[in-house]
């Protein structure tokens, strides 16, 4: 896991194509951080390909123990991007898995261990495409607001993405980023280990939820849907227990932010 | 009359994790804990270059030992026996207890006085000995608080975090004839101490650890904070160390390095108060040190994770703890939850090999992956990647399970859940009618969603995919 390797990244220079990778989550249940995060890749001049065939990663399958699984569904995903552009991941976590565990996943078939690698090498995580990539600097047209900003493990810890997430965020000129204890923290979510060790997750989130309360920020922000609807879902729940009607704690994707708050539109 | 007793590791684990998450005092007493060992050890690694450095290093004397290890432990054996300290081997836990019994008994020991060893937890060294009819007693502070309160150590380096110094007081005042209940540490210490420091003196034998055995020059080098360690190993006559076998370095100049990454990423020290290198027996005319030093050498599955290419890893460790301090389970459920001797990331990937990978495959699916562990370890041990090697293992068929237990963790109904997941995601036409369905189906989709909505509110599916409003846009 490379916190090194990834400050140690080469970039490319500003490409006019790539293709966009939206992941299983995004597809199914938060179509419209997709969607922004098309919106802003074209509002920088750049045609975005979205092959259909894309589905998951594989991840779930890969960190549960079942690789025999996980590599049929990485398979299909493999012969999604024959044009050799960037492919761009709006979630630190399937983009570690496409970028350091795909040449893991296929390392005993020599064949298919070359397309994974040549592909794993021009993955990129939205926000480090944002930043190093594009330069991203648009005009904050937001009201003035508080955020706390939560990157996933995966994103900090094998893409170094907090860093960019963050970057992206001090652009802004009228949000105010406060920070959470326990940052570099988990959230708990851990794909299948919610379901397989539920109140070890319920602890862990819990504290979470209530680090990212007491800064008193409006919303928190990610580049990972995964962690957002495990916090978001958490803080909901304690909500509805109080019979608190709107979400004390709500969530946004780190792509939505950045297009509504760039674009005029109010979050 | 014979009893049936029922073993399910997954259901004792399940049960014990969830009395821990349960228990507010000791979640209290770990949170404060690790906060506090994570903020010493950032303290020693300001620099974060130099740190890089320095595991690189760590990492590299590692792998070297490991690489070589058969020829090094011969040469450790040739050259402690040439300084005069008799070499044993170990296969099993029950051996190393019973070469050691054999030495207490020739010698005629009615007790062991031991300094903090891992590994003489990981063998049941105590149980073996009481069986025998010799009293090991512990030495150390947190071993001593947890054998007074008949526990087992819940951390590798700090035996009682799990306690606090209320509970530790009420102990002390419980067990320790004459003695006030008092919250005072500084007392409290005090108070051990001079129960400790009595027993030294008629101590027939002295048990220790070792963290680095130096092939090169025979010398066992023994890290420590309280004196004991050198009690132990100096006033009785006769000295036993025992130690695993990937325990070994091959040279002097390489236990600096180690040294340092050990107590700055353990307890955030830059140095501990002793270290002591053990090299011979007393010698003729020296007016102390034991006129007998024994090394036991313990295999107890090790050689299982050092056939392995992947799982050789595990044996860099030089058991710092720092895994345990940053790993977001441990600080929840503490080391007791784990069930092993080793508890938390080390504990899930070490155990498989001296227990069987049946008895521990739990603890191996007991992480979110989210690679703290990886990022602090000083060895640089991918402790992510073996603990999904190990989950794999863990489910595999009969044709691919390589190690011992391989395959216990695995369930007919969850191998077709993952073989119906993987059909839907790697068949597009799948694919696109199931998730087509469930968008449209999103005011259908349950409220109740099994573990997932005990703590949080229901996943509502869009009702539009992303590929639906990216085709609805472009046509």
């Amino acid at each position: 896991m490379g916190q090194e390797s990834a400050r140690d990244r080469a970039y490319p220079p500003k490409p006019g194509d790539v293709y966009l990778y939206s992941t299983c989550l995004i597809d199914q249940f938060s179509p419209e951080a997709g969607l922004d995060t098309l919106n802003l890749l074209e509002r920088e001049g750049i045609r975005v390909h979205f092959p259909d065939g894309q589905t998951c990663c594989g991840q779930p399958a890969y960190n549960s123990g079942y690789p025999d699984e996980a590599r049929a569904v990485a398979l299909q995903q493999l012969s999604l991007f024959s044009q050799p552009w960037p492919v761009i991941v709006p979630s630190g976590s399937c983009a570690a898995m496409m970028h350091h565990h795909y040449p893991k996943l296929f390392a005993s078939d020599q064949a298919l261990l070359a397309r994974a690698t040549e592909l794993a090498a021009r993955v990129f995580e939205l926000t480090e495409f944002l930043v190093h990539v594009i330069n991203f600097k648009q005009p904050d047209r937001g009201s003035a607001c508080t955020v706390a900003l939560h990157t996933s493990c995966h994103a900090r810890r094998e893409m170094g993405s907090h860093e960019t997430s963050a970057a992206l965020l001090s652009t802004l000129d009228n949000v105010d980023v406060v920070v959470q204890d326990r940052i570099e923290e988990c959230c708990g979510f851990g794909g299948t280990f919610a379901i397989r060790y539920p109140e070890i997750s319920e602890a862990i989130v819990s504290d979470k939820v209530a680090s990212l309360r007491a800064t008193g920020a409006e919303r928190v922000v990610s580049a990972d849907c995964g962690c957002l609807f495990n916090i978001t879902g958490r803080a909901a729940k304690q909500d509805e227990l109080a019979g608190i009607a709107p979400p004390t704690l709500p969530g946004e994707h780190i792509a939505s932010f950045l297009w509504k708050r760039t674009s005029g539109i109010p979050s | 009359m014979s009893q049936i007793i029922h073993f399910d590791p997954d259901q004792d684990f399940k049960a014990r994790s969830r009395t821990a998450v349960n228990d507010p005092a000791q979640r209290a007493n770990f949170r404060g804990a690790m906060d506090f060992l994570q903020a010493k050890r950032r303290g020693q690694f300001g620099d974060q270059d130099e740190l890089a450095g320095l595991r690189a290093i760590g990492a590299a004397i590692r792998q070297n030992s490991l690489a070589k290890l058969p020829e090094l432990l011969e040469l450790l054996e040739k050259n402690l026996t040439a300084n005069g300290i008799q070499v044993h081997w170990a296969e099993t836990a029950a051996d190393a207890n019973a070469i050691a019994l054999g030495i207490a008994r020739r010698v005629g020991a009615r007790n062991i006085a031991k300094g903090k060893s891992m590994v003489s937890e990981e063998i049941g060294f105590n149980h073996a000995m009481a069986d025998a009819g010799i009293d090991a007693f512990e030495t150390d502070m947190g071993e001593y608080i947890v054998e007074l309160a008949g526990e087992k150590p819940s951390h590798i380096i700090m035996p009682a975090i799990h306690k606090t110094k209320q509970q530790i007081a009420a102990l002390f005042a419980e067990k320790i004839p004459g003695v006030a209940y008092t919250e005072d540490v500084d007392a409290l210490i005090r108070i051990g101490r001079q129960v400790l420091r009595g027993k030294f003196a008629g101590a027939d034998v002295g048990l220790s650890g070792v963290n680095f055995a130096v092939a090169e020059t025979g010398t066992l080098c023994l890290v420590e904070n309280e004196g004991n360690g050198r009690m132990c190993t100096t006033v009785p006559d006769v000295h036993i160390a025992v130690t695993g076998i990937e325990k070994v370095v091959e040279k002097l100049e390489h236990v600096p390095p180690l040294y340092s990454l050990l107590t700055r990423s353990a307890t955030g020290q830059s140095i501990t108060t002793y270290f002591n290198m053990i090299s011979r027996p007393r010698q003729e005319g020296e007016k102390d040190g034991p006129r007998e030093v024994h090394l036991i050498l313990i295999d107890n599955g090790r050689s299982q994770a050092h056939a392995d290419e992947q799982l050789r890893a595990t044996l860099q460790c030089i058991r710092c703890g720092a895994c345990m301090n940053h790993c977001p389970v441990y600080a929840r459920i503490g080391g007791h939850a784990y069930g092993t001797t080793y508890p938390g990331p080390i504990g899930a990937i070490v155990s498989p090999h001296m227990l069987g990978l049946n008895a521990t495959y739990p603890l191996a699916f007991a992480s979110t992956l989210c690679g703290a562990c990886v990022e602090v370890c000083p060895v640089k041990i991918p402790i992510t990647d073996i603990l999904i090697r190990l989950r794999n293992e863990a489910q595999a068929g009969e044709e691919q399970a390589s190690l011992r237990g391989s395959g216990a963790g695995r369930s007919a109904l969850a191998t077709a859940i993952w073989k119906g997941w993987s059909l839907i995601y790697s068949r597009l036409g799948i694919y696109r009618l199931t998730s087509w369905f469930i968008s449209r189906g999103h005011k259908l989709s349950p409220v109740s969603q099994g573990a997932w909505t005990k703590c949080r509110t229901a996943l509502k599916p869009a009702p539009k995919r992303l590929r639906d409003l990216i085709r609805e846009r472009r046509s």
